[in-house]
């Protein structure tokens, strides 16, 4: 299993074809394997609680008595350990540390070596809760994986012990949403890998997806490489990517293939607003989803009406309203659910999964969970902020204030709002919850002072995501810890097949683990936040349950309110195409849906005559472009029109169209009726 | 003006109405009507009449207005071919059938201006036409620069009602941006917008993949018009409507989920009306997998009659609650030989169906002999609601002193079965072929005239008058108009931000979004106009501007209006004059 993991950590000297799907795959059959041997280790044992309260050394003197058993069955564990002494950390830092002697390296390796094996650990006296059933049980790590879970186990010596009390044990958070590179103007964000994958260990989150955000006409392979390469440098904690696709097109569509078969993406978005920057059409939509589908891969949406909300914002500037409170008053919240139900739609049509990012609004929730009662492949995405706040700041006196909460689609100003999408979180018809984390400084927002639609998008919230689900839905009794842990990590981990590497505590899987107190009660503030943003829309809220202790890759990063986090520890994870948990169905569903024709015999009565009319030859341009306020005078093609050769047309103000689309039956078409 | 006397001279006629039971939307009574020119002169019982009046046996039969049926298209050509029924044998049908005002569809076809289109229209209905008529008209390409007309056509020419299409891509589709536009134009101007509800985009790629699949038959019609992309394109109209708060008007509801979205627009207070037809009131898509191409091909029409079988009576329950408002019949024959036009690709079959002489008798028998309707609520949805939302009423659909002659007989106890031996247009194909319906009109009245007695019609070709309809339907439009009202948004006044701000570094990397191959090339060529503008910034382009100018260049993209704009401008040349000044 060790051989296993060095080779993701080392997947770029491997044919990259190799290094993608072998994690998971392994992985997966082992994992259940173990698990299950497991599964008798809670029957008829108890855990002795008076050994546990001698200390450490009590703890582990029992055991010493079985450590003979342990030595010989364990042997080649024993051995892969000492390998991975010496080669764990140069193998984490990967060639990163090269370029930085490691400062932090040997302040962390110097506070793990007292405690004896580093990168042996054991949790003891925790409550193992994965999404399905919680446990008691210990876990033991070893060289980042979790090898063992159940109770007295046989662990080898000199393993540092953690003491969980009977506290929660739970996989590390997975948030699915985080925009730590996107540039807005030319303006990176505040927090950048490391102060953002900083803040999510701060906050229990283990692993990230951040967006890659290619612009328009830039290559999505370059984008790919450049995000991967800064966050090699700086996540400290792993990562993996998603692709936002800007435009469509045949160059876009080799760059997807590669980026699926050869860099370990299954999810790209793609959006319905930001009009004539990012927006597709609805026949694009349908052309790229029929395209990622055969690839398998998971299609993520921006769902708002772009065309309206930018007729919106005309409006609103016409009416000479320019502070952020513009910004919820041109993106209503029915743009939202529109485009929402458009999306499903098309996800529908086309058969493929599609993954709501950010919602922000009832409707779109319900609309969503309507979807899916009528059997709609479709995922939702609630985050922090709509699970918290609501959209009444907008009108704050402070325009800094207001101006923090500008994210899109907006908050809604309906203050049920966050009650509402975390009682369909808890029921199950909302799925996962990021946090969109994006955050810019207030003289960055300020780039938007006079017209709210320069204002850069995006709020904070990586930091604070487990810990306000927990306050919000499981302290309130909406949700219980399983549900809990399966919205904060193991359904993410599952849509994006990361899942059982991520998202479980189970033999083989990865040791993002998180310690949770639920008793434990904090006041946000930005003065005491891991995140560099000078503002936190959370500011002053009070919020139960936060992590006590945090595990990433089998290292304490986080303890008692100290991060130990490592630059450029974390590493990409590549993820599978055709994940089971949102193909599975839609498999089959191709399979059954088969379409057949009626067959007749042929059709001899009498058929009319087309005239041929020639008519209008201006299909126009792709339907979801801007009005035609000002249409320029078209060249005229002199092949299209019979009738005059030159001088100004009635019908000039219509925009040609270079190519017609010309629908044609196998076989060819006939003449007469090729004219319509 | 001889037509017009010639006109009037014929309806120089006296009738008295005995014994019937009078039924309007709201009430019912028994009362005797009598009618000179035209008009309904007096209501009541033991009526002081001239003698020598005419007059018609009403006893034990039911007075009611004369149906109005809101979408016809009696003259729209597909693929140059006109229907086979026209404005003549269209409305000799509807006579037939108890309708006497129809509403027809004026095509504007894509660069034609719309006032001709009109007036051709108007001209052939007015030589045709055997009962009265109005026109909606159909726009295909909306531009700022069709204001005008419609200012005309609303104040001048009596039309209120103006349709766009949603479906039909790179033909007659409309985006989302000139909806909202055009929305807007019409609300102001006090007309309704009616949308043919389909989603063209997601329709294009299906029709493609299914002849890729080697479906050829009308049954790809269907699959290729799949119910969601119905309901998907009503909800996003409904949306669109919304927020340009315009009254809207979705023609031809075929689906129960279309249906729903309206139902739960209506009451979430929206200012949504819905109109199912003939077709799906009586029958569903079945046959579009019937072994005999003409009769799968007699039933293709968009958004095509659902697969559902349930449908029918969904949207008869609708209708009779009162989520749907109005019934009509979207008729548009073609005959056997103009839909084998498509015999070797099913999207160019022409598209539409007969039902404008079975409407009345399909809800008849359908809702009010089911139990589901009263008589009243009949009433309604045959000719109240629609002459109210158009704002004819009460000139039609009421049956009150002043208003036109048009009364309709109706027996609710005989019966009829429709064949395309006995129906009175000309296609070979009836789609209710065999269809027993219950309520008969057996007396029908237009225009002060009997033109259907014992059966037989007596229609004068080119008797039908146009209605004009002014804008603003009271019926509609004062909701809209309080809610303009109410729907000031306000911003905060805030002081001035005074913080640091960041500069804005153009980046090398960062490209200008240039929309490539999408076909934006609008905000390109619009962007031209302000020519001006931006050539006063290049030339200014010094290092320190650049940023601004990616801002500029984001707001010409998204097209602000020039006041800012010319702000921005003078803003930075300020600042420029001084550091040159400096310098």
């Amino acid at each position: 299993m060790s051989d296993c993991r060095r080779q993701w950590n080392r997947e770029d000297e491997l044919p990259v074809y190799l290094a993608g799907p072998i994690p998971t795959g392994q992985n997966l059959r082992k994992t259940y394997g173990m698990f299950s041997s497991v599964e008798g280790a809670f029957e008829s044992k108890t855990i002795d609680f008076d050994q546990y309260a001698v200390g450490r050394r009590g703890s582990r003197t029992p055991r010493s008595g079985s450590r003979e058993r342990v030595l010989d069955a364990g042997d080649p564990v024993g051995k892969t350990s000492s390998e991975g002494r010496e080669g764990s950390p140069t193998d984490s830092h990967g060639e990163t540390d090269d370029v930085r002697p490691g400062v932090v390296v040997t302040q962390s390796s110097a506070k793990e070596s007292p405690d004896g094996e580093s990168g042996r650990l054991l949790i003891k006296g925790g409550r193992v809760v994965n999404d399905d059933q919680s446990l008691y049980a210990d876990v033991y790590i070893e060289d980042g994986l979790i090898k063992q879970v159940g109770e007295n186990l046989s662990v080898p010596g000199g393993v540092k012990v953690i003491e969980a009390n009977g506290r929660m044990v739970i996989p590390g958070g997975v948030d699915v949403n985080t925009c730590l590179m996107k540039p807005h103007l030319g303006a990176q964000p505040a927090d950048g890998f490391l102060q953002g994958t900083r803040a999510a260990l701060a906050g229990g989150t283990t692993m990230i997806i951040d967006h890659v955000s290619p612009e328009p006409g830039q290559s999505l392979l370059e984008a790919f490489e450049c995000w991967q390469e800064a966050a090699d440098k700086k996540a400290c904690c792993d990562y993996s990517l998603h692709v936002d696709i800007p435009q469509w097109n045949e160059t876009v569509k080799d760059e997807l293939e590669l980026l699926v078969q050869d860099k370990g993406i299954n999810s790209f978005q793609v959006y319905m607003a930001y009009k004539d920057v990012y927006q597709l059409s609805d026949s694009e939509l349908y052309e790229a989803l029929s395209f990622l589908k055969q690839l398998g891969a998971v299609v993520l949406v921006h769902a708002e009406n772009g065309d309206l909300v930018a007729q919106e914002q005309r409006k609103i500037l016409r009416m000479g309203i320019t502070g952020p409170e513009g910004h919820p008053l041109s993106r209503p919240e029915e743009l939202e659910a529109e485009a929402v139900f458009r999306a499903i739609t098309l996800g529908n049509r086309v058969n493929c999964p599609m993954y709501i990012t950010k919602v922000m609004s009832k409707s779109a929730a319900d609309t969503i969970a309507q979807a899916r009662r009528k059997g709609s492949v479709v995922f939702g995405e609630a985050i922090t902020a709509s699970l918290v706040t609501d959209g009444s700041h907008y009108w704050s006196k402070n325009w800094a204030k207001a101006a923090a909460h500008v994210t899109s689609p907006p908050l809604s100003p309906d203050p049920t709002t966050p009650d509402h999408l975390n009682t369909l979180l808890a029921c199950g018809d909302l799925q996962v919850v990021g946090s969109a984390h994006c955050a810019y400084s207030p003289s960055q927002k300020a780039i938007g002072r006079e017209d709210f639609t320069l204002i850069p998008e995006g709020t904070n919230g990586v930091e604070e995501r487990m810990g306000f689900v927990w306050d919000r839905a499981v302290a309130m009794g909406k949700m219980d810890e399983n549900q809990f842990v399966a919205v904060t990590s193991t359904n993410a981990a599952k849509i994006f097949n990361l899942y059982p590497r991520k998202g479980r505590i189970a033999p083989g899987s990865d040791a993002d683990v998180v310690i949770w107190d639920p008793d434990s009660s904090k006041t946000i503030t930005a003065k005491l936040q891991q995140s560099t943003s000078e503002y936190n829309i959370f500011e002053g809220l009070e919020c139960r349950g936060g992590p006590a202790l945090v595990l990433s890759q089998g290292r304490v990063v986080y303890e008692e309110g100290e991060l130990q986090a490592q630059q450029g520890a974390g590493q990409f994870i590549p993820r599978k195409h055709f994940p089971d948990y949102a193909y599975q169905r839609v498999k089959s569903r191709n399979q059954a849906q088969s379409k057949q024709g009626v067959t007749r015999g042929l059709y001899d009565g009498p058929v009319c005559d087309v005239v041929p009319t020639p008519k209008y030859i201006t299909p126009s341009p792709s339907a979801r472009t801007s009005p035609t306020s000002h249409q320029p005078q078209p060249i005229r093609n002199l092949h299209q029109s019979s009738f005059s050769l030159s001088g100004a047309q009635s019908d000039d103000y219509i925009p040609r169209r270079s190519g017609h689309r010309v629908v044609a039956p196998p076989g060819g078409r006939s003449n007469i009726t090729s004219l319509g | 003006m001889a037509f017009q006397n010639q006109k009037s001279n014929v309806r120089g006629n006296r009738l008295i109405i005995k014994g019937g039971k009078i039924v309007n939307d709201d009430q019912s009574f028994y009362a005797d009507v009598y009618v000179e020119d035209g008009t309904i002169k007096q209501i009541g019982e033991k009526l002081i009449v001239p003698s020598c009046v005419k007059m018609v046996d009403a006893y034990g039969q039911l007075v009611i207005p004369g149906g109005v049926d809101a979408n016809t298209n009696l003259h729209t050509p597909q693929r140059g071919m006109h229907p086979a029924d026209d404005f003549y044998q269209g409305t000799r049908a509807a006579l037939s059938g108890g309708t006497t005002t129809i509403m027809d569809h004026v095509l504007v076809e894509p660069g034609t201006s719309l006032l001709t289109a009109f007036n051709q229209w108007r001209e052939t209905a007015d030589q045709k036409a055997c009962c009265d008529f109005s026109l909606h008209l159909d726009i295909t390409r909306w531009h700022e620069g069709l204001c005008e007309e419609l200012e005309t056509l609303i104040k001048d020419q009596g039309v209120n009602s103006f349709l766009f299409f949603m479906a039909y891509k790179d033909k007659y589709q409309s985006s989302d941006s000139q909806l909202y536009e055009a929305f807007g134009v019409l609300r102001d101007l006090g007309a309704i917008a009616q949308v043919h509800a389909e989603n063209g985009d997601i329709i294009d790629e299906e029709q493609k993949k299914l002849l890729f699949l080697g479906i050829t038959g009308p049954e790809g019609h269907v699959l290729s018009h799949p119910e969601e992309v119905e309901t998907e394109a009503v909800y996003r109209a409904v949306t669109i409507a919304k927020q340009a708060n315009c009254p809207l008007y979705v023609t031809k509801v075929m689906s129960k989920s279309a249906a729903d979205v309206i139902a739960k627009a209506r009451k979430k207070g929206i200012v949504v009306y819905g109109e199912p037809i003939t077709a799906s009131l009586a029958t569903d898509g079945s046959h579009y997998w019937s072994k005999d191409w003409a009769t799968a091909a007699a039933f293709v029409m968009s958004p095509p009659l659902n697969r559902d079988p349930s449908t029918p009576q969904y949207l008869t329950s609708l209708l009779a609650c009162g989520d749907l408002q109005v019934t009509s019949s979207a008729q548009a024959s073609f005959s056997t030989a103009q839909k084998a036009v498509g015999k070797d690709d099913f999207t160019l079959i022409p598209e539409g169906t007969n039902g404008i002489e079975e409407r009345m008798s399909v809800v008849w028998d359908r809702a009010v002999t089911t139990g589901k309707m009263d008589e009243n609520e009949f009433v309604a949805v045959t000719s109240t609601n629609a002459s109210k939302l158009f704002n004819i009423y009460p000139r039609k659909g009421r049956i009150a002193v002043g208003s036109d002659a048009d009364i309709v007989i109706w027996n609710p106890k005989e019966t009829r079965t429709v064949s395309a031996k006995t129906h009175n247009l000309t296609v070979e194909v009836n789609i209710l072929e065999g269809l027993e319906l219950r309520g008969v009109a057996s007396v029908v009245i237009s225009g002060g005239q009997v033109v259907l007695e014992d059966g037989k019609l007596n229609v004068a070709k080119g008797s039908g008058h146009f209605i004009p309809r002014k804008g603003f339907p009271d019926a509609v439009y004062k909701r809209i108009r309080a809610r303009s009202k109410m729907a000031e948004a306000r911003g905060v006044p805030r002081g001035n931000y005074d913080g640091p701000v960041h500069d804005v570094i153009s980046m090398t990397t960062s490209v200008p979004p240039t929309p490539t191959t999408r076909g934006t090339t609008c905000p390109k060529t619009q962007a031209s106009l302000r020519n001006l503008h931006q050539s006063g910034f290049t030339l200014a382009g010094s290092v320190h501007e650049r940023g601004t100018h990616t801002c500029i260049c984001r707001i010409l993209m998204c097209f602000y209006n020039l006041s800012r704009l010319s702000i921005y401008a003078s803003c930075v040349k300020g600042a420029l004059f001084l550091l040159t000044t400096r310098g």
